[in-house]
């Protein structure tokens, strides 16, 4: 979707994902709509927007942790990286379909093997009652069959991976600040030595200096060819780390665009993501005005559109993504003649 | 500084915590005046939300003295005389640990008023705290549950406002919040306080947001080395930006 597929190969495609809820009134609700969107080795998407848009249960969805009244359609294709696919016929990377996975290939060989999941809140991730030292040392035997000394090592070295100090391998997570009980579920996340990681809401509720030493951490595990799903509502972050940014609204993808001219100069072009950018404190400070939309109700045209300045007769239709943006009228302004060369070498 | 007789919130050598002989605050003072807005902020574990709990009359501190519109607190938790804790106003990082689950939405924001106004006065009351804070119609029927964070965290910011404030205390209000939210609540907070005149004391860790939205910023150390923090409170003046928004 994004670049050249000769050069290209992603790490997990994602198509037409949907998930919807079917409530006990009958309602059905629309938690996801139609997301596409490829995720390389070595590459960080980030994944933003507000509460209840969708993307943590877009993360349950590829993790096969959806409840029971849930029901998906499309791909997630989860491909093995090319470093430990023989380089031949096209067959030989046979890609698991996500959502077409039984539980059991995805608690036996897909989750914290080939997909880790860096948690929203450490320290409800972690088992209180037990120190970190044994939870870890527990994945690491499940997931690598060690024993005895073998063991203590692996546990050490994995510790060490997410900068989690020695010492602290005898507490128990309520003895740990923020950053280490972060630092403690990024450990975990990684023993399996997972090529896909996914961080649904690493940072909530850290200081801004231990964010930024998170996704940094993150990132550089990202450095080492695994590929980053970083969902987030935190811009800042975003920014620091990813090398495209993925905005949802209301269960759609609305924009996917390249970090630094997202961030930067032009910035973005749907009028959302416009308006979510707008409302940092260090840019205007102004909220979008009025509230998502109910998932239960929304429109046919454009679910923006109620509180879109750009809205016209044509937002009845929902617009179809073109060239990574999904919108009638996106904002131009302060696009120059630039504008048009700057996305090079991403053709939609 | 000002003419006012008495600072909106004084807090003067404020000691407190969760073990009387290792406190996470020693002898902090900080006051807020009449319309001023205060930023604190601090690393988490630094002892800030203690002392915003103690603000808002919410933890006894060891020592140390709270003064209300200059009226020194009688009283903590439910203990506080029924005048002061109304005067402090205060919302929390997790509207989630915050509401009620059985209640809806309308019936949290009228809270407050069920035990000082009657009825058909806090039903309209409700209403137009609602409206201020952007929750209409279908959702304040529905349980905090059946809706967002950032909707949960309006209907506290509504029922903290109920009983109109002489003091409002914000505890990391925004920190689980987008960014569109977190300028909407804030437009709120605002707007009550200009037409209030109330006092504000927002607690947090982003400087960004707390340099935008205040009048001054206070910075509560934790000193290298010791698990505890110092009176070390150091001012800053608010960042040259508009801070009304919209
Ligand atoms: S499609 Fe129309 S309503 Fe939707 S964001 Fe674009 S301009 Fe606004």
């Amino acid at each position: 979707m994004s670049r050249p597929s000769e050069t290209f190969r992603p790490l997990l495609r994602v198509r037409e994902l949907s998930v919807r809820f079917r409530t006990r009134g009958g309602r059905d609700i629309a938690a996801v709509s139609e997301v596409s969107f490829d995720l390389a080795a070595g590459e960080c998407l980030a994944l933003v927007g507000e509460s209840g848009c969708g993307k943590s249960v877009l993360a349950s969805a590829l993790l096969g942790l959806l409840p029971a009244n849930a029901r998906t359609s499309g791909s997630a294709l989860l491909h093995h990286p090319a470093r430990d696919a023989a380089p031949g016929p096209a067959g030989q990377d046979r890609p698991l379909d996500l959502l077409a996975a039984d539980e059991a290939t995805l608690a036996r060989t897909v989750r914290g093997r080939r997909v880790g999941l860096v948690p929203q809140s450490p320290a409800a991730h972690l088992t209180p009652v037990r120190t970190v030292g044994s939870q870890l040392a527990e994945i690491v035997r499940e997931l690598k069959g060690l024993r005895g000394k073998e063991l203590a090592e692996a546990t050490l070295a994995a510790a060490a991976r997410a900068a989690f100090p020695a010492d602290h391998l005898d507490r128990c997570p309520h003895q740990l600040s923020g950053g280490l009980a972060q630092r403690a579920a990024t450990a975990l996340a990684l023993v399996g030595d997972a090529p896909l990681l996914l961080a649904d809401e690493p940072t909530t509720g850290l200081d801004r200096e231990l964010v930024e030493r998170t996704v940094d951490e993150l990132r550089a595990h990202t450095d080492d060819g695994r590929g980053l799903l970083l969902i987030t509502h935190d811009l800042p972050a975003a920014e620091r780390v990813a090398d495209r940014v993925a905005v949802m609204y209301a269960g759609r993808l609305v924009e996917l665009a390249e970090a630094g001219p997202f961030f930067g100069a032009p910035g973005p072009r749907h009028p959302y993501a416009d308006g979510l950018l707008a409302a940092l404190p260090e840019r205007d400070f102004v909220p979008v005005p009025g509230m998502p939309p109910e998932l239960g109700d929304l429109p046919d045209g454009c679910a923006f559109a109620p509180r879109c300045a750009r809205a016209g007769a044509e937002c009845a239709q929902l617009p179809v993504p073109s060239d990574g943006v999904a919108c009638h009228h996106p904002v131009t302004t302060g696009r120059s003649v630039s504008a048009s060369g700057r996305r090079e070498g991403s053709t939609a | 500084m000002t003419a006012a007789p008495h600072p909106a919130l004084e807090l003067r050598e404020i000691t407190a915590g969760y073990q009387r002989r290792a406190p996470v605050l020693r002898q902090v003072s900080l006051s807020v005046h009449e319309g001023e807005a205060v930023g604190l902020l601090g690393p988490s574990g630094c002892g800030k939300s203690t002392l915003a709990k103690v603000a808002a009359l919410l933890h006894r501190p060891y020592a140390g003295t709270v003064r209300i519109g200059g009226e020194a607190a009688r009283g903590w938790r439910h203990r506080a005389p029924r005048a002061q804790r109304t005067a402090v106003g205060v919302v929390f990082q997790q509207p989630r640990l915050a509401a009620d689950p059985r209640l809806t939405l309308a019936a949290l924001i009228a809270e407050p008023l069920r035990a000082t106004v009657r009825a058909a006065e806090a039903a309209g009351r409700a209403a137009e705290l609602a409206e201020a804070v952007g929750l209409g119609g279908d959702l304040l029927g529905r349980r905090p549950h059946e809706v967002s964070d950032g909707q949960l965290q309006r209907a506290c910011l509504a029922r903290a406002l109920a009983l109109r404030p002489r003091v409002l205390v914000c505890d990391e209000m925004t920190a689980m919040l987008d960014a569109s939210t977190t300028a909407a609540l804030v437009a709120v907070v605002e707007d009550y306080r200009r037409r209030s005149g109330a006092a504000l004391l927002a607690v947090g860790h982003d400087r960004t947001l707390l340099e935008r939205w205040c009048d001054r910023t206070v910075e509560l150390d934790q000193q290298s080395g010791t698990r505890r923090c110092t009176a070390a409170l150091r001012s800053a003046p608010r960042a040259p930006a508009d801070t009304t928004a919209g």
